[in-house]
């Protein structure tokens, strides 16, 4: 039986926040310079290389990359013979959100309910969803998500009839409708299947999902090559001033579904995709 | 590209001379407000209450800024997205208000209200340090409950932007893309 303490969750929690906000991660950094190289419209090339910039700049000043650091999300990946002591995963991992938005001069973005609207002023709480596993495998999987591009993502239950065609054009209503909104070269993650709530879960981890990633399905794969060529070929370009480079890459989850139903989930991420995964 | 240099408040002049598509350093003073500070500046406007600053001539950012940390000048200060400002902005164009920065498409009214008055710029989302170092000096001059919605007066220095909706109606949201496009259609 793995045993993880409390107050480790809330360290990790803590200092991943803190990477989050200040560390590009390297898979889209990488995609983002190997693009540049392929723009060939002037005023993209510049917004790029401003991007560029700007990561190296949060980078070496711990400095946060964006003003929006985000709500936190953690998918919690918890074997069945880890066993927790000291306090809930959740509490744990709340406090670790207060303790980095603060000590990090993170923006604090949390409002209590959408009615209300008041600020909780540290950050939390943060949205946290369980996957329980065999063995004792204790995996957290962060994201700060930024809500330009969440407000853009869209979830629609098509009928059988609609297809693989009527999904490929959702999705590209979906990104010619977020336009320079999401904050373009965009990461387009897709739930495709299962149920409502399932197909907005798989949207998600698409979304977070590392752009560096081959999908090992081979269907999806192909599908997530000729859906980023569509889009790439609908000009929008970084920052919706035209070019080519739109979107880093097309990230696709699938699962079973029903004999009515074809469900299917967009959720946009911006190129300030922030992602950190921490294996206890 | 080479990128015009200008200088707050805007001018008539200044303000003429700008076209869609054109790069911009701006400097001098200019004031943040985001969705919460708009709200109050219309109610105060509807209270026949006077407005927290002179909007006169002057440009609003659309940031809410993150905290700024001990030794540094500001905090990371990139633009929100527009749209949610829509239905407050015809009236501070009323009020003299010339120019917005922030990022993504206006509603059709907000374009309607700015033709030969103001013009909206973008700056470029998500590139927060960088813009967040062009800022000199900030200072909160009104809604200090707000927190990062607060409205700050910033003295900025060549802060990076790019002319969307000039005074003429130009749009460079429809004319970027639809150029590149056109470009690629001729090869």
């Amino acid at each position: 039986m793995k045993k993880v303490k409390y107050q480790e969750i809330v360290m990790q929690t803590k200092i991943a926040c803190l990477k989050m906000a200040y560390d590009l991660p390297e898979d889209v950094q990488a995609k983002l310079e190997a693009m540049r190289l392929e723009e060939d419209a002037i005023l993209a090339q510049e917004m790029l290389d401003i991007i560029i910039e700007n990561a190296k700049i949060a980078r070496l000043e711990s400095r946060p990359m964006c003003q929006d650091t985000g709500m936190v999300i953690c998918f919690v990946k918890m074997g069945q013979d880890v066993q927790i002591e000291g306090g809930s995963i959740e509490a744990a991992i709340n406090e670790g959100v207060a303790l980095g938005y603060d000590e990090g001069f993170l923006r604090k973005s949390v409002v209590n309910n959408p009615i209300d609207r008041i600020n909780t002023k540290n950050n939390t709480p943060a949205v946290v969803h369980f996957e329980v596993v065999e063995g004792d495998d204790f995996i957290l999987e962060f994201a700060a998500k930024g809500f330009g591009s969440e407000n853009m993502s869209q979830l629609k239950m098509f009928p059988p009839a609609a297809g693989l065609a009527g999904v490929k054009e959702f999705v590209k209503k979906v990104v010619i409708e977020a336009g320079p909104n999401a904050c373009p070269p965009i990461i387009v993650g897709i739930g495709l299947g299962g149920t409502f709530e399932k197909c907005a879960l798989m949207a998600k981890k698409a979304a977070i999902r590392s752009v560096a990633d081959v999908n090992p399905n081979e269907t999806l794969a192909q599908l997530e090559a000729e859906l980023l060529t569509d889009i790439n070929e609908l000009g929008i370009g970084p920052q919706g001033f035209g070019g080519k480079t739109t979107c880093l890459k097309v990230n696709i989850e699938m699962y079973a579904t029903h004999i009515a139903g074809l469900p299917v989930a967009v959720n946009i991420n911006c190129h300030a995709a922030r992602h950190v995964k921490v294996v206890f | 590209m080479s990128k015009i240099q200008i200088n707050t408040p805007l001018s008539k002049d200044t303000l003429q001379s700008l076209k869609a598509g054109d790069q911009v350093l701006l400097s001098g003073i200019i004031y943040t407000a985001r969705d919460a500070a708009h709200a109050r500046l219309i109610a105060a406007l509807d209270n026949n209450e006077t407005l927290p600053f002179d909007i006169k001539d002057q440009v609003i950012y659309y940031v809410g800024p993150t905290p700024t940390k001990p030794g540094q000048a500001f905090g990371s200060a990139g633009p929100t997205t527009s749209y949610r400002m829509d239905a407050y902005t015809p009236r501070l164009i009323e009020e003299g208000l010339v120019g917005m920065i922030g990022k993504g498409k206006r509603s059709q009214e907000v374009k309607d209200a700015m033709k030969g008055k103001a013009i909206y710029f973008a700056a470029v989302g998500g590139a927060a340090a960088l813009m967040g170092k062009c800022v000199v000096s900030a200072e909160v001059i009104a809604y200090d409950d707000l927190g990062a919605e607060a409205i700050r007066k910033l003295e900025v220095k060549d802060l990076p932007i790019i002319v969307i909706n000039d005074l003429l109606g130009n749009d460079l949201y429809l004319s970027g893309q639809a150029a590149y496009l056109e470009s690629k259609g001729d090869k």
